[in-house]
């Protein structure tokens, strides 16, 4: 067989088990082929994590309650080695992992399907404590910090009317960094959050009140660390505030884990604990979601599949399984367009860090790096450096740069230019490097014609990366890839005409 | 009224386009094609390195009894480096080069000198130290392909033929022949202008004139997809132009096919006064704009070599090039 006809017959192979496979699970495993009615259901995983100290070990992580606004469809556990138990202790629940022995690091998951009930309001008759307990500030030393939160306390009392108008001026005061009082506060509990404090004071003026727990959920997130809102007894009734912006109200998106009560884990017999959440996004049929609801346990639609990974790993799988799809726009680009660009996969990575910088946020960052590192590069040209060197310190001076960037746009609120580290900081070394090589043999011209060009075809990959049929089928069907490859190798094969040729040749028709 | 403005459009559009079709009746080859049908199937990737490094072609040529320009020195390590100027300060012409480097780039030509400083080919200066830098560059691999670590080779400047002086403006006027199976199929001339700054780049705006294979006369010169006349510069005639030596010229890049054993091949060469072709470095994957140059489209001239048999295609050089000359003549074929 000629080499052109065994791509022919792979490429049919790879095309027929791809889509024999989606067909399969469309209309057997009941996989939607389309993006749209679909509910986001939620996937939320807690990681807790320690090193234990060889003898035995107990640890005791607080769970979230059903909630009207959240409806969670499902659980896991996973406890490899561990003894393993739900305890309800006042209201709460806590799932308790326990062994007689263990040594070094270990990981403990929970993992839970949430669904966010749109427009249901937080349940309100809430079985807590409105005992206040005044805390203690008697000894010499805290004279002036009992003074400052006194001051505080009557100063927000003077401006408000109630006790929700009170708790937002009280946390407008805890927020202003030009109040002395606040400041004098804050030099003494170095080590309490906002809500600490805020906590502190309430029960200074008197006010039950108590922290929730919870998540921002976002698509995406990794490593999350929990956050706190503040909820305040009126007399009536339980209200939510926002700490930082002082508004009563549960923030969108906000998933409560923990309302009131004690520690959010309890560990016996290690060290180093911490809990973090990982939160990822998943589109499930609407039908789906009344199934999983109703019955309340979870069916394991396609046992090995990326969903069966922990959601760490498949958030990260979510963004790979596009690099595909990025490269295909490449090949079409250079083969059937004829692009040049600089690199031949650079514009898929710089489409990935614009898929998590945005856009427009992307564009200048990069076009900055670039233009501070040709500079840069120029001097160390003059330097009569070896290569590896000279590569070497570009690195550090895209980093460093990176960092100015980070710093400066915080100090400037410009929050967007943080996400300049998603940038692949080796690939923009190089690409400067390619760069200067090409002002120095071409010109300047050119420079612009090859960034131009790799930065247009990052755009397009970006912008077919982030359309949201691609992304359902690249993560629901993964096995579309070998249809995907399949067209590739198909292509691999063309010798007709580059769009650009049709222009490079005009002159021979005449 | 709708339908007038969609055509306007599609004519906009294919204004700046030429139909595929039309190029395929022209048989012109793409670059796809290229790829595909005569770099992949007729170039052995074990004989690349023969063609990429210009070292390895030079000994090669030596041995194919192939004139070369004279190497005066290769610098392998960087440490070598040291010796550098002590081999080119008895010297008054030279040119430094990588033996990696593609596309002509990383090429150092020194033309005379003034005291210590050195002058390059388009009259400005440069220093002993700029020269040590350029060698750095070239070891450090800013010439070679993907970067890797190169070679510096220090070469005599070849003493053109006074016949291109008034075709060539500030540069080094070559000739490239593109060789298939060993049976040359087209031929140009490649003069630099003061727009492609010396360079012989075509894309640059250095002028292509294509060169008739039967009888080394001009048939064609185009600057930057435009047929001219005259050279920009020097306002010189190309319908006067005819290459010397031109039989003996053809021979030499013929009989790079033994040498290099690619079936697809470019062969870049230079006229010396003295010692007439010189192989200059030949390329495994020359680049398509012959065609512009000669107005012709490659791909029939391929076509026409790869439906020859077997018994043709085992002949000796000089039958090879009398049959190209006979069958690739541009009466025949324009």
């Amino acid at each position: 067989m000629s080499p052109r006809v065994q791509v022919y017959v792979i490429a049919a192979l790879l095309a027929l088990i791809g889509a024999g496979l989606t067909a399969y699970k469309h209309f057997e495993l009941g996989f939607p082929l389309l993006p749209g009615e679909y509910r986001t259901v939620w996937t939320i995983e807690a990681k807790v994590g320690f090193d234990a100290e060889g003898g035995p070990v107990k640890a005791a992580l607080t769970l979230p309650r059903e909630q009207r606004n959240m409806e969670i469809l499902g659980e896991t556990f996973s406890s490899s080695g561990f003894g393993f138990f739900i305890a309800r202790e006042n209201d709460e629940y806590r799932a308790v992992w326990t062994r007689r022995s263990a040594e070094g690091p270990q990981s403990l998951f929970y993992r839970l399907d949430v669904y966010q009930t749109p427009g249901a309001a937080l349940e309100q008759p809430l079985n807590l404590s409105t005992q206040v307990q005044k805390p203690f500030l008697g000894a010499r030393e805290q004279e002036a910090v009992r003074l400052a939160i006194d001051s505080l306390v009557k100063q927000a009392r003077e401006r408000s009317s109630d006790v929700e108008s009170f708790t937002t001026q009280l946390l407008f005061e805890l927020n202003d960094d030009g109040n002395q009082d606040r400041n004098l506060v804050f030099r003494h509990y170095t080590d309490k959050s906002l809500v600490d404090v805020a906590l502190l004071m309430l029960a200074t003026a008197d006010i039950p009140a108590h922290r929730i727990r919870g998540l921002y959920l976002e698509d995406d997130r990794r490593r999350l660390a929990p956050e706190d809102l503040l909820e305040v007894y009126d007399g009536q009734r339980w209200i939510v505030f926002e700490p930082s912006s002082g508004l009563p109200g549960i923030p969108e998106n906000f998933f409560i884990w923990q309302r009131g009560g004690k520690s959010l884990l309890d560990l016996e017999g290690g060290r180093n604990s911490q809990v973090t959440f990982s939160v990822i996004s998943n589109d499930v049929p609407a039908r789906d979601v009344s199934m999983r609801s109703t019955k309340g346990e979870k069916e394991a639609l396609v046992d090995f599949s990326i969903y069966s990974l922990p959601i760490e790993q498949q958030s990260i799988f979510k963004l790979i399984l596009l690099v595909p799809v990025g490269a295909l726009v490449v090949v079409l680009l250079r083969i059937f367009v004829g692009l040049r660009t600089s690199g031949t996969f650079m514009p898929v990575l710089l489409a990935i860090a614009f898929i998590e910088t945005q856009l427009l946020t992307g564009l200048s960052i990069f076009v900055l790096i670039l233009v501070l590192g040709l500079w840069v590069r120029f001097y160390l040209s003059r330097l009569n450096l070896l290569l590896v060197s000279r590569i070497a310190a570009v690195v550090v001076t895209v980093v460093l740069i990176m960092g100015v960037i980070s710093v400066v746009s915080y100090k400037l609120g410009i929050e967007q230019a943080l996400t300049v580290t998603f940038f692949p900081m080796i690939i923009l070394a190089w690409t400067i490097e390619r760069m200067s090589i090409v002002w120095e043999e071409d010109g300047p011209y050119e420079v612009i014609v090859q960034a131009g060009g790799s930065l247009l075809v990052a755009v397009l990959a970006w912008w077919v990366m982030t359309n949201r049929y691609v992304e359902h089928w690249t993560f629901n069907f993964p096995e579309l890839l070998l249809v995907l490859l399949a067209f590739i190798l198909v292509v691999g094969n063309y010798t007709g005409y580059r769009l650009s040729e049709l222009m490079r040749f005009r002159p021979l028709i005449k | 009224m709708l339908q007038f403005s969609f055509k306007h459009i599609i004519n906009k559009v294919r204004g700046g386009m030429v139909s595929p079709m039309a190029l395929n009746e022209m048989g012109i080859l793409g670059m796809n094609a290229r790829n595909i049908n005569y770099i992949a199937r007729y170039n052995d990737r074990e004989k690349f390195p023969i063609v990429d490094d210009k070292l390895n072609t030079k000994r090669a040529a030596k041995r194919a009894g192939i004139p070369v320009p004279e190497l005066i020195a290769a610098f392998e390590t960087p440490a070598s480096r040291k010796r550098v100027m002590e081999v080119i300060d008895p010297l008054w012409k030279f040119v430094i080069k990588p033996a990696r480097g593609s596309g002509g780039k990383g090429i150092l030509v020194i033309a005379g000198r003034d005291g210590d400083k050195y002058k390059k080919i388009s009259g400005s200066e440069v220093e002993a130290l700029d020269i040590l830098r350029h060698v750095n560059n070239i070891h450090s691999g800013l010439y070679s392909l993907g970067g890797k670590p190169d070679r510096v080779m220090v070469e005599a400047l070849v003493d053109f033929d006074p016949v291109f002086q008034d075709y060539s403006f500030e540069g080094v006027p070559d000739i490239r022949v593109i060789v298939f199976r060993g049976f040359p199929v087209m031929a140009m001339l490649r003069c630099s202008t003061h727009s492609s700054d010396g360079k012989a780049n075509l894309h640059q705006g250095a002028v292509g004139v294509g060169i008739d294979l039967a009888t080394g006369k001009s048939c064609h010169a185009v600057q930057r997809g435009l047929r001219i006349q005259h050279h920009p510069d020097t306002k010189m005639s190309f319908g006067e132009l005819k290459v010397p030596g031109w039989y003996d010229l053809v021979r030499l890049a013929a009989s790079c096919y033994e040498m290099t054993g690619l079936g697809y091949l470019g062969c870049d060469i230079v006229l010396d006064r003295e010692r007439g072709p010189l192989l200059l470095e030949a390329n495994a994957r020359p680049g398509l704009a012959i065609q512009v140059a000669n107005g012709v489209g490659l791909r029939q001239r391929l076509r026409f070599i790869e439906g020859l048999d077997e018994e043709m295609l085992e002949k000796g050089v000089d039958e090879r090039v009398a049959y190209s000359m006979r069958e690739f003549a541009a009466e025949k074929t324009l």
